[in-house]
């Protein structure tokens, strides 16, 4: 009888113990800890942004205009195009390369060489451009030899375009090499016993399955290989319409109190960040999506 | 590189003893062979290269610079306010995370997404932006104004852009986190007697710590480099509002090649320590989270990035 009774009791303080609030936030508090989070993320995320648009636009279309037609603007859009060109593809290839032997492969020193992959995230910018300095640059160790063959690298375009790949070497590979690990080995064996080359099972087997992740990877990489202000302003030396990318010029227009030209430069980069941002979250997307579809028809038999 | 050799079969286990596992998957010389002579070619001769430079100065000229007034002050101001900024991403990035993970509210799609914006917005771009936006005249500096405190050109302006920079590491480690831990832990508090508060700080706190603290280091670890986002709205005093990656900067364009090498070369070092700093902490927050959701996890094949990019 006494077992019964306790029993109706903690039964039917079942839903009130719910209710009570040992399990959720008072609604007072739950709006307070949500209005704290959107002022501090709206103070360093959405003001910034907005502050770049309104500002480049604060005397009209014209004069946006005029700041990116500008013949240095425009000198500076096509060597941040050229110097993103050649980094992206070539850091694109030696990451599928590096996920290639580092996902697929088992080797002593792996763990050691994908820390060495990683490396430049953890350089300061100015110090990556500075070891291209030291290398290549009039006092550096190679410079005396490169001036007698007449080869520029510093404060010239192969300098911009060394920094650029130094700066964002890692992305590809490291995007892809978690999805290749993933996906094991199993299909890529299966096609190699069934006759395929390496290249048939890399184009036909590994590469549709990371697909998205090598996508996810190039577009970073090409963020940052245009965005990239450090590295690239200690090797350039900053010769307006010859070595200024757009983050240069932006900066030499910013300190001669161009401000509207400056944003609207500006605006350019920060309209191809929100664009990498748009493909991250499509791509994150269509990965829980697969996830989901994958889930429902494991279930099935 | 003897990487093929297979030859060295133990004979009691017959494990193979190999630097390479055999596998019937080709291409790994190519692929091998590529990858080292690539990292090589761009990021291990120059290093070298770097610290060979650094060595013909002398170790007592070597200190006499790296300690030099100058650069002690800028150390003080980059590393005091990364850390300032990395606590107020610590505290503000848990915060942010379980709104974004727990609450529902309009706009959270939104907001989700732009958490990575100071990744993907140049820092250049970030640093005239976050100069306008403090400026005496600027949307928030006259609002301070008036309140007499000022951000831009002053060390706070410094603290400002080294905590837009580091937003994204906190709450990008404790998200997932967040997201995965099992209702169990917090019904099985609460049925046990302990109130919305004890269940947070002795159930959720510890859950999420060793994620929250590596988003810290990272956060930490990007912010004491950093250099477009902060020259502009730092004023660049020497000795009051000037980072260090200025100083390289500075004394490059004074043609102070010692000077310059030397300290660049300390923040080589103080980097790669904090790189084995981070991955230790990782290790340990990824067996933390192993041994509590035992059930597999959910892939995320995303996360890497905000675990690699660890203080560029």
């Amino acid at each position: 009888m006494a077992t019964s009774l306790t029993w109706t009791g903690s039964k039917s303080s079942g839903p009130s113990f719910a209710a009570s609030g040992a399990l959720t936030e008072s609604a007072s508090l739950r709006w307070i800890l949500i209005g704290t989070a959107l002022v501090f993320l709206s103070v360093f995320l959405f003001l910034p942004l907005a502050v770049v648009f309104s500002s480049a636009l604060e005397r009209g279309i014209g004069a946006y205009l005029a700041g990116i037609r500008d013949p240095d603007a425009l000198s500076a859009i096509r060597l941040t195009l050229l110097a993103a060109g050649i980094a992206v593809p070539l850091n694109m290839v030696f990451g599928v390369a590096a996920a290639w032997a580092l996902g697929k492969f088992d080797f002593i020193g792996k763990s050691i060489l994908i820390s060495l992959i990683d490396l430049p995230f953890s350089v300061s910018p100015v110090v990556s451009g500075f070891i291209y300095v030291l290398m290549f640059g009039l006092q550096g160790l190679l410079g005396p030899w490169l001036i007698d063959h007449g080869i520029r690298i510093i404060f010239a375009v192969p300098g911009i375009i060394l920094a650029t790949i130094f700066v964002t070497f890692p992305f590809v590979a490291r995007e892809l090499l978690p999805t290749v690990q993933a996906q094991g080995n199993d299909e890529e064996e299966a096609a190699v016993s069934l006759g395929a080359s390496g290249w048939q099972t890399f184009w036909h087997v590994t590469l549709p399955n990371a697909r998205w992740a090598l996508i996810y990877g190039v577009i970073l990489c090409n963020a940052r290989a245009m965005g990239e202000f450090g590295a690239v302003s200690v090797v350039s030396g900053h010769i307006r319409g010859l070595t200024n990318t757009m983050p240069l010029h932006i900066e030499v227009v910013y300190d001669d109190y161009q401000f509207v030209a400056a944003f609207a430069v500006a605006s350019l980069l920060a309209l191809l960040g929100l664009v990498t941002l748009a493909v991250k979250s499509l791509i994150e997307w269509q990965a829980r999506r697969a996830a989901q579809i994958a889930q429902a028809g494991g279930g099935e038999p | 590189m003897a990487v093929y050799s297979t030859r060295f079969i133990d004979p009691v286990n017959l494990m193979p003893l190999v630097l390479k596992r055999r596998s019937v998957i080709p291409g790994f010389g190519l692929a091998f062979g590529f990858t080292v002579l690539y990292l090589s070619l761009l990021v291990l001769i120059p290093l070298a290269a770097a610290f060979l430079k650094a060595s013909a100065l002398s170790w007592h000229e070597f200190w006499q610079l790296v300690l030099s007034p100058r650069a002690m002050a800028s150390y003080r101001l980059s590393f005091g306010g990364s850390l300032v900024g990395a606590i107020a991403n610590l505290f503000f990035g848990v915060l942010a995370a379980w709104v974004l993970v727990r609450y529902d509210f309009p706009g959270k799609g939104i907001l989700d997404s732009l958490v990575d914006l100071p990744f993907a917005l140049p820092t250049a771009v970030a640093g005239i932006s976050l100069a306008t936006l403090y400026s005496p005249n600027g949307w928030l500096g006259r609002l301070l104004a008036t309140l007499g405190v000022h951000i831009a050109y002053t060390r706070m302006g410094v603290i400002v852009a080294l905590t837009f920079i580091g937003l994204p590491f906190v709450v990008r480690t404790v998200q997932p986190v967040l997201q995965d831990l099992d209702r169990e832990f917090e019904e099985a508090a609460a049925s046990l007697g302990a109130n919305r508060w004890q269940t947070f700080t002795r159930v959720l706190l510890p859950s999420i710590f060793p994620a929250a603290l590596t988003g810290f280091g990272l956060a930490f670890a990007r912010a004491v480099g950093e250099y477009g986002s902060v020259i502009f709205i730092a004023g660049n005093m020497p000795m009051r509002t000037e980072i260090t990656p200025l100083l390289i900067v500075i004394k490059l364009q004074e043609y102070d090649y010692s000077g310059a090498t030397a300290i660049a070369i300390f923040m080589l070092m103080i980097s790669f320590a904090m790189l084995l700093g981070i991955n230790l902490l990782q290790t340990w927050s990824g067996r933390q989270g192993r041994a509590e959701s035992a059930r597999g996890e959910p892939s995320r094949p995303f996360e890497s990035l905000y675990v690699a990019e660890g203080g560029q």
